[in-house]
């Protein structure tokens, strides 16, 4: 057995315990700190500040750690999928169908719900499950199923509907507009459970399965024909990743909207720490996606109280500068997902 | 020896219908050692990549072992046949270790971390190919020959009976490349490995192989013993170019040297 350096192996447990200790630290802070004395039934913490606990700022913090961990994951998975350090939900047009479908929503004034799920959600879903239905069948079309073409794809796709967006929002009224914008921004603002239960099991499930391909992941970060050579099913673990991923980012981006950076971020960030191996890489990137959005979202709200700022300008705002510090400060190959 | 590691009939690929490969027919016997020759563009790296479906070609039969390659599924194929691929893991962002314990692959199941049987056999297979001391090296800082070695510990790690090599010995110094050589050889004899290996090193070919196969044009022009490529105008025929040969001071097989130029 290979002896690790200490570092990679102290990594996890501290991503654990400092995703732990945000989880429970957060909902206490906010532009009105709320005592301890909250948790506690005696009354010494009154009812609207109690509310205000429980139904938003628990619930949020819930739903931000569940949103964090669930692109970081998807970004790690995408990364691999397709040895390239730019790969992500986002690039491949995931995120521009949903935004799509949402601001589609908006425009017309829609109001309605299925099954209790919100009509803006179903919306954002079916954008992202549509837009990876046409990335996927433009690249079967012509190339086969190759990584360039799907990336190519995924851009044109991206770029078109965003244009769409841009129409749709130009021919918006004010408040529509205004709308579909802070949609786009990304933000975490809920009230109560429901949100929660119905991104947990989505996310829950996708990260699982990704859990159970991390062999697979591992040698494809490796290169495609080697995978091939040692035995893995690249047509089918492709198929599994883009049906997981797409559950994954389609569900996060209807609840909270196109929050960037954490998809590109997060698995770079984790792979420094952990190494490149998945089986260790997946959860340190979830916790890790999921600590940095509960973080991210609990500035934008205090940063500017009471105003809030939208958490999808937080994590672009942190992470970009992290990020070119990053380039700078790794070695040559350092990142280590090659650019082909 | 008499059964068959590889059974190939008919075998074509052509991309946009260019074809690379046409109605390519051999076999290879069990616990040979077989070279792969031609000029470059001949289709040597793309009949190897067909062999293990890294790309699909058109067959009247491909049988492994005695199974057609049709049947197999991928895991399955991986643990009959391995594969050294051309080139490098010089992008490649683990651990020597950690690489080579990705050809245990088909070994693994989803969800369980490698077991101590799967730690054996990647140690087994870094000792075999003289690798062990490269364990805990980052892939990205080996030099050509140290990946060589732990291209080929990967595949040994496969446990496979099967050896595919693209130009295993291409770009490493001579040393490096006895190593190498000396490894398949020792695979072959000791552990009664089959060999196939793609090479453009027609003096290693003749000395290391029981059986030579030479592709031109993506077409079999010649598949015999090392002794009779090296006599008539087999090599003259198949690389446009006359050759000088001189005897092997050791077992007297005929090599080729090159021509004075000046």
């Amino acid at each position: 057995m290979i002896t690790e350096s200490p570092n990679r192996a102290l990594a996890l447990p501290a991503l654990i315990i400092a995703a732990l200790a945000s989880l429970v630290i957060c909902p206490f802070v906010g532009m009105e700190p709320i005592p301890v004395t909250v948790l506690s039934d005696s009354g010494a913490v009154d009812g609207a500040l109690r509310t205000v606990f429980w139904q938003i700022r628990v619930p949020r913090t819930c739903i931000g750690f569940l949103a964090g961990a669930g692109l970081a994951a998807c970004g790690m998975a995408f990364q691999a999928m397709f040895r390239n350090a730019l790969a992500t939900p986002f690039t491949l047009g995931v995120a521009g169908g949903a935004s799509l479908g949402a601001a589609l929503y908006v425009r017309f004034g829609l109001s309605f719900a299925l099954l209790g799920i919100s009509g803006v959600s179903i919306f954002a879903f079916l954008g992202a499950l549509g837009s990876i239905s046409l990335v996927y069948g433009l690249t079967r079309l012509r190339h086969g199923f190759s990584t360039a073409a799907l990336l190519l794809a995924g851009i044109a796709v991206n770029l078109f509907f965003s244009s769409l967006i841009m129409l749709i929002q130009y021919t918006s009224n004010y408040a529509h507009s205004f709308r579909i914008m802070r949609w786009l921004m990304g933000g975490l603002e809920i009230m109560g459970y429901e949100r929660v239960f119905q991104l947990m099991p989505l996310v829950g499930i996708s990260i699982l399965v990704l859990y159970a391909v991390t062999h697979e992941l591992n040698l494809m970060t490796v290169g495609e024909e080697l995978a091939i050579s040692r035995g893995v099913d690249v047509r089918r673990t492709k198929g599994i990743l883009f049906i997981a991923t797409s559950i994954c980012v389609g569900g996060i981006v209807a609840v909270c909207g196109p929050i960037g950076f954490i998809g590109l971020m997060a698995p770079h960030i984790c792979r420094l720490l952990v190494g490149g191996g998945h089986r260790r890489l997946l959860p340190a990137t979830c916790l890790f996606g999921g600590l940095f959005l509960i973080i991210c979202d609990t500035l934008a709200r205090t940063a500017i109280a009471p105003a809030e700022i939208p958490v999808g300008v937080i994590t672009s705002v942190l992470g970009g500068p992290f990020f070119v510090w990053l380039l700078v400060r790794t070695p040559a190959g350092g990142l280590n997902i090659a650019l082909r | 020896m008499s059964e068959a590691a590889l059974q190939v009939r008919g075998l074509s690929y052509s991309i946009n219908g260019v074809a690379i490969l046409r109605n390519i027919s051999f076999s290879v016997a069990a616990g040979s050692y077989v070279s792969i020759v031609g000029p470059n563009g001949a289709g040597k790296t793309t009949l190897l990549k067909c062999l293990n479906r890294i790309l699909n070609g058109t067959a009247d039969e491909v049988q492994i072992e005695g199974k057609a390659l049709a049947d197999y599924a991928q895991a399955e194929l991986a643990k009959v046949m391995g594969y050294v691929p051309q080139g490098g893991t010089d992008q490649v962002p683990f651990l020597a270790y950690e690489f080579v314990m990705m050809g245990r692959y088909p070994h693994l199941s989803p969800f369980t971390s490698p077991t101590a049987t799967d730690h054996a056999a990647v140690l087994q297979a870094l000792e075999t190919a003289g690798a062990a001391d490269l364990a805990g090296r980052q892939c990205a800082t080996l030099s050509g020959g140290e990946r060589q070695k732990i291209l080929v510990a990967a595949a040994l790690a496969q446990e496979a009976g099967i050896f595919l090599l693209d130009e295993p010995t291409t770009f490493l110094d001579p040393h490096h490349q006895d190593d190498v050589l000396r490894l398949l050889t020792r695979l072959n004899k000791d552990c009664g490995a089959t060999i196939v290996s793609v090479t453009h090193d027609i003096n290693a070919a003749v000395l290391s192989s029981d059986d030579v196969i030479a592709l031109r044009d993506g077409q079999v022009v010649f598949q015999g013993p090392p002794e009779a490529l090296t006599s008539g105008t087999v090599l003259a025929d198949l690389f446009d170019q006359e050759f000088h040969f001189v005897e092997h001071p050791v077992n007297g097989k005929r090599l080729i040297v090159p021509l004075a130029v000046r």
